[in-house]
């Protein structure tokens, strides 16, 4: 959403204003001199720069003002605005583009250790943790013959067991409430877990790895994450309420949870959401996303300052990569503290921030009361969306740890190894009890020792560089077997991993194989620099990471941390808090210090290596997108196939496409594609990331704008009357209009042909208040009239009323409607009801932007006026009775005249004027009085047989007597001639606009569309609008050629027949002729007659 | 039969709490004694809008402030004519963009740069355009009744402001939409005109065309639902 400087109100949503197209293109000072060329490049050309250009808008929801403003079309960038006639400012800069990255630049030797490093130098366990006893389902899997390690495995069917018992629930670790048991079930088991698990966790702990199968190959897929990264275990969730899709990895456990795995793909609910969703707009001065360690130093250092902060994070607690490292948990308890006590700070946990747009626009979905399951309360918000408007923005959205390629690299027990951590020290979940780690980096190495030491099994760490250094010894250390310069080239295993096959680098020669039930990977780390691309930033590649980082944008916006590419821990810290300190005093505020955590001593780092497709001739697809199942050889077809862009491998394969978006798969897959190639990735790029960051649910972006509130419903002050006397409704724009008033069973075609008869034959009476109303005053009042409608106002007296056609600079018609003069120098205008706005835009728009000179001043009073339409050969009557004052013969209040009065005692103004060809008044009063006139109206008609009629009577009777409705019988193609209304159009009045429009050449021309009447040759047959009319009762071979086609087609109660309007070219040259309408596989014979079907002589006007 | 009208439902107003006057009934011309009682946008909502009041215990508080007077004033804010006008009202009509200067029990709203609203007691609307016209002489001015175009509701309470954001893009924060500001904009899918409240944390008033008005309480009422 852009944020738009209004000359006059100052910067506000886009959705305030109307786009009014290039600027400084003025109104021909005299038209007709120009030539039909000149005409036509006035009337439709204009220029299309890329780049600064001029343009008007209108801050229509607001002060109404049109102005100037310059934009940048190919960034969207407002550069300036200016008042309408002022000149346009000579140069304007675009905005500087200013480095996204910190002044804390890392040193280089740094940028490689990661923020999950540890001093975790602790020999390990001597015991695994035993399983509790409990039923077990299937036997354990055996590892294959010749392997090294093998141990009898706890379950090899991946599926756990069931039961009370969590048999890989670490006894001590966790972040979990163990006093809250919870039990869920999967895949028609019922499992048992804690509060503050996800289904994932609480899965593993049951010994549940596997949570679904492939979507195209059908292989067993397992957990193969702990966070939004998932591609594999996306479930469905089947109560309290269905929902399909959801990675198990971000789901909350919460009792009675129903869950079942997915073959790739889920169901969406049939029944209606009863959940309520809703979103609430917020600013502030920082916004601060993600809150681990540098998310959490950044708002501690603006947290004391005064400025409004924001802390968004998708997780239930902060801390970040903190929480699955059990690092540094007393220092996020302190700053957490420090957050809840600041007045200005909001944090937001639960929340996910998943699109970043123009001006610092981010939205985000807080998910509320998800995890409360069948305790969610019903008045809260199940989700809500966060539309927040930051003055400065501080990315801290951490990193991705990144996948590798090598054969049947998928099998239930890949995991990621930092995600391995994770869920140790978070839920407390041993993912599996003899794990190989295969690196390429140091990272995995601190997430070993620390599994280690919670009693997990490390068989081997395979690592792809020749000389992994310190952090290598470490482990060695602790009797970690370290295979330098190796890699892993294959696993074994069914339901769930059983073995894995390792090799030195890029050798077949020297294979080993290990027992595991688990497999720790680590191909590096992929900053997530999602939201800092989507808001307009570029990303560049880092030779030390191996990967993309975030490095300039025009927003304001920081990046901290991981998402920096920087992995170092005490850097990470010092760069949040110093981009928060920046921020904040960037906004006039002044920052302090927070008070950040001692880092332990870190090993010496040694740079990764960059790997993506692990080398080796084992058979097996090696996967890129477990998702998509994209394999290393899908993307060699498409290399194959000419493919050199990864926005085009992407499409050709789907990799990167699927709910996950690519996000551990999508660089490895550029790297894979870059290797093929035989080019460098950092000259291949990524694909462009979108949002939403992660999927958010329709009903989540709907809001509160669903069901009854989807659409404002506009309605009259005589509204509930109606509903109360049974009508049905019509929608007209947003307002509810009755359509027409069924009695004692009628269907619609018996209520309108009463309606219609009793109208024509007695007396009838309808709300006509939905009309468009604008108080049109000054003394300039009726030149600006004569401007703006084809006929003349200006010499229409006081008292009475004309009718008025408005059209377009290409002489097409806009609108149509009544004016009536008031007082020398005022006047009030109606509109159409669907154009009511639209006209007092138009007037505003030539006003403000070519006519400033004008004294004149116009006011919308739609809703100032109520109005009731009473029509028919009794009204004078009705009248009459209810308005004693006033003289109602013809000759004292004529047609087109206009009368001040009390009716029913309400103060009214009268207006003799009709829709339908009878004698005719509108009586507009109070819409507080409004009801009160209404049924003083229908007491009154009673002894006349009066009745209330909708708009399908009101189109009837118009249509009889061939009145056009705009937008109906008009479609922006017709002129007021077209119509056959050449007696609105003015000879006299030198210009108005339109004028010079009728003398083209092509509005000209004999065959132009007209208004006309039609007739079926039966009577009784009904064709329906859009019916097409065609010259022969035989079709010829295609293409037929199309003469026309039906606008209005009703039953006339007057005529005894159906009838129809119709535009036709040359229509009013073929009146008598007859045509045929294709109806179905008919050829219906109709003859052209005069759009003017009833009182041709308009001998019932005046009663 | 004009005194059919009397079979009109007798006058429902917003709450009680309101502090304004009870508007007096519109009389027709002198010969004509009849009186109709008056029948605002929202009276069919008022019980609703009492009843949310009620159940939230103080967090919000709506209610419609039904025929206030509401007078759209047009003239050249540097001409002789708006100083006559602000001398004939006691009260200078707000030059700076999106500002409301009250004055006894009239509030003029800045609308835009030669656009005003003037807001005063129900049935003051006539007495308002006589006094600006007079004073106005032959200085052009624009005056329209607009008292029907819009009604008003109060939106108060401690979570008035939190109410509002669900459907305000607007920073209504009291450091930037305190007391003496007010801003056209749109709120849930409608236009409306917002006013702040003369003592900070006292609330707003929310003007919405009587059309939408109906909407706009369904609206509030929906989204006031986490909060009663």
């Amino acid at each position: 959403m852009l944020l738009i400087p209004c000359p006059w109100c100052g910067p506000r949503d886009e959705a305030e204003f109307h786009y009014g197209g290039q600027a400084h293109v003025p109104y021909p000072e005299d038209p007709a001199s120009l030539s039909d060329e000149e005409w036509a490049r006035y009337l439709f050309f204009r220029d299309n720069a890329k780049g600064p250009f001029a343009e008007r808008w209108s801050h229509a929801a607001g002060c109404r003002r049109w102005f100037n403003a310059v934009r940048d079309t190919s960034t969207n960038e407002i550069l300036a605005v200016y008042r309408a006639g002022e000149e346009r400012p000579a140069t304007v800069e675009p905005r500087p583009v200013p480095s996204a990255g910190s002044g804390a630049a890392a040193p280089e030797g740094a940028r490689a250790v990661p923020i999950c490093g540890s001093a975790a130098g602790a020999r390990p366990a001597p015991t695994h943790p035993q399983p509790n006893d409990g039923p077990r389902g299937g036997a354990g899997g055996e590892a294959p013959a010749g392997v090294e390690g093998a141990e009898p495995l706890e379950d090899g069917t991946g599926k756990g067991g069931g039961g009370a018992t969590q048999p890989f629930r670490h006894p001590t670790r966790g972040r979990m409430d163990r006093g809250a048991p919870l039990t869920f079930t999967f895949d028609g088991t019922e499992y048992h877990g804690y509060r503050g698990d996800t289904l994932a966790s609480a899965l593993l702990a049951n010994g549940v790895i596997r949570a679904g199968t492939s979507i195209k190959l059908g292989r067993p897929r397992g957990i193969f994450s702990a966070g939004v990264e998932e591609p594999n275990a996306v479930v469905q969730i089947e109560a309290p309420f269905p929902e399909p899709m959801l990675p198990a990895t971000t789901v909350e456990l919460y009792d009675g949870l129903v869950a079942s795995s997915l073959p790739g793909q889920g169901r969406l609910a049939t029944e209606p959401d009863p959940a309520r969703y809703d979103a609430v707009h917020a600013h502030c001065d920082l916004l601060v996303v993600g809150a681990g360690p540098a998310g959490l130093a950044a708002a501690a250092a603006a947290a004391k300052s005064g400025a409004r902060v924001i802390l968004a994070d998708d997780q239930p607690q902060l801390g970040g990569s903190l929480l699955g490292t059990a690092e540094q948990l007393d220092w996020v308890q302190e700053i957490t503290g420090q957050l809840d006590a600041a007045p200005e700070v909001r944090v937001l946990p639960r929340t996910t921030i998943f699109g970043y747009y123009d001006d610092n626009h981010l939205l985000a979905v807080e998910r509320r009361t998800n995890h409360l399951g069948a305790e969610a309360p019903e008045n809260v918000s199940r989700e809500r969306v966060w539309r927040i408007r930051a003055r400065r923005v501080v990315l801290a959205t951490g990193a991705h740890e990144r996948s590798l390629a090598f054969a049947d690299n998928d099998r239930p027990g890949v995991m990621l190894a930092s995600s391995a951590r994770t869920y140790v020290n978070r839920h407390g979940v041993l993912p599996g009890r003899h794990a190989v780690v295969f690196t390429t980096n140091d990272s995995a190495y601190a997430a070993a020792l620390d599994l280690t030491t919670a009693g997990l099994g490390i068989t081997a760490i395979v690592d792809t560089r020749p000389e992994p250094g310190e952090w290598a010894e470490r482990a060695s250390a602790v009797g970690i077997e370290v295979l330098a310069g190796h890699a892993v080239i294959g696993t074994e295993g069914e339901a769930r991993l059983t073995a894995v096959t390792v090799a030195p680098y890029g050798e077949s020669a020297g294979q080993r194989q290990f027992a595991a039930d688990l497999l720790l990977v680590s191909g590096g780390w992929n900053p997530v620099a999602h939201l800092f691309s989507q808001s307009g930033g570029k990303l560049r590649y880092d030779e030390t990471l191996g990967s993309f980082v975030p490095d300039t944008c025009r927003q304001a916006v920081e990046v901290v941390g991981s998402a920096s590419g920087v992995l170092d821990a005490a850097t990470v810290l010092a760069q949040g808090a110093a981009a928060g300190s920046r921020a904040v005093e960037a906004e006039g505020y002044t920052p302090e210090a927070p008070r950040l955590p001692e880092v332990p001593a870190q090993p010496r780092q040694k740079p990764p290596m960059h790997v993506y497709v692990v080398p080796g001739d084992a058979e097996g697809p090696r996967f890129v997108d477990l998702q998509r199942d994209v394999t290393v050889d899908d993307l060699a077809r498409a290399t194959g196939a000419g493919l050199r862009s990864v926005e085009h491998t992407k499409r050709y394969t789907t990799a990167g496409t699927a709910n996950d978006q690519g996000k551990t798969s999508g660089v490895l897959a550029s790297g894979v594609v870059a290797e093929l190639l035989g080019v460098d990735i950092s000259a291949l790029g990524t694909t462009t990331f979108r949002p939403p960051y992660t999927p958010v649910s329709f009903a989540a972006l709907a809001g509160r704008d669903r069901g009854a509130l989807s659409d404002p419903v506009r309605t009259t002050a005589i509204h509930e009357w109606h509903v109360a006397h049974g009508a049905l409704f019509e929608n007209v724009g947003q307002w509810k209009r009755p359509w027409y008033y069924p009695q004692d069973g009628e269907d619609m075609e018996a209520a309108v042909l009463r309606e219609c008869r009793v109208a024509r034959e007695s007396v009838a009476f309808m709300d006509a208040s939905t009309l468009g109303k604008i108080d049109v005053q000054g003394p300039d009042a009726a030149v600006f009239l004569d401007r703006l409608y084809t006929n003349m106002m200006s010499t229409l007296k006081v008292g009475m009323i004309r009718y008025g056609v408005m059209c377009r600079p290409d002489g097409m018609v806009f609108d149509d409607g009544t004016v009536i003069r008031v007082a020398p120098d005022r006047f009030l205008v109606t509109t159409t009801t669907g154009n009511a706005a639209a006209v007092l835009d138009w007037m505003e728009e030539w006003l403000q932007t070519e006519w400033p000179e004008l004294k004149v001043h116009c006011t919308s009073v739609t809703e100032q006026w109520a109005t009731v339409a009473l029509v028919g050969p009794n009204s004078r009557a009705v009248l009459g009775t209810l308005a004693p004052r006033l003289a109602v013969s013809n000759d004292d209040f004529p047609f087109m005249a206009w009368r001040e009065t009390t009716v029913a005692g309400i103060e009214a103004r009268v207006c003799r004027i009709s829709f339908s060809g009878e004698l005719a008044y509108e009586i507009n009063v109070s819409p507080w009085e409004a009801l009160a006139l209404w049924e003083a109206v229908y007491e009154a008609g009673a002894p006349y047989g009066i009745t209330p009629y909708g708009t399908e009577t009101m189109h009837v009777l118009r249509a009889e007597k061939g009145y056009p409705i705009i937008g109906q019988d008009t479609d922006g193609t017709v002129t007021p001639q077209d119509l056959g209304m050449s007696w609105v159009v003015s000879k006299k009045k030198p210009d108005f606009i339109g004028k010079r429009s009728y003398a083209r050449a092509d509005t000209a021309r004999p065959d132009r569309k007209h208004l006309v009447g039609l007739l079926p040759e039966d009577p009784g047959t009904f064709l329906p609008e859009g019916t097409h009319l065609v010259a022969d009762s035989v079709l010829p071979a295609p293409p037929v050629p199309m003469l026309g086609h039906v606008t209005s087609s009703y039953r006339s109660a007057a005529l005894g027949r159906t009838f129809a309007l119709a535009l036709i070219k040359g229509g009013r040259d073929r009146i008598g002729e007859r045509l045929y309408a294709p109806v179905g596989d008919q050829l219906v014979p109709v003859t052209v007659a005069s759009p003017v079907l009833y009182d041709p002589e308009g001998a019932r006007r005046d009663g | 039969m004009a005194d059919n009208a009397l079979t009109a439902p007798p006058p429902r107003r917003g709450a009680a709490d309101n502090a304004l006057t009870a508007p007096p009934p519109r009389r027709g011309a002198a010969d004509d004694a009849l009186t109709v009682p008056l029948r605002s946008p929202l009276s069919h909502a008022a019980g609703r809008l009492a009843a949310a009041t009620r159940t939230s215990a103080g967090a919000v508080r709506l209610a419609e402030l039904p025929f206030l007077a509401q007078v759209n004033v047009r003239l050249d804010a540097k001409g002789p004519a708006a100083e006559a006008v602000g001398l004939a009202l006691d009260l200078q009509l707000p030059l700076q963009p999106n500002s409301v200067v009250r004055a006894g029990e009239l509030t003029a709203l800045w609308l835009g740069p030669d656009e005003w609203l003037l807001v005063g007691p129900p049935g003051s609307e006539r007495d308002l355009e006589s006094r600006i016209r007079e004073a106005a002489g032959e200085e052009p001015v624009s005056v329209t009744d607009v008292s029907a175009q819009r009604t008003t509701l109060l939106v108060t309470g401690p979570r008035a402001h939190d109410l509002l954001a669900h459907g305000c893009a607007l920073d209504l924060h009291p450091r930037v939409f305190g007391p003496g500001r007010c801003a056209q904009t749109t709120l849930g899918r409608t236009q409306v005109v917002l006013v702040a409240r003369d003592e900070p944390r006292a609330g707003f008033w929310v003007l919405v065309r009587s059309s939408f008005a109906g909407y706009l309480a369904d609206w509030l009422l929906d989204a006031a639902s986490e909060y009663v």
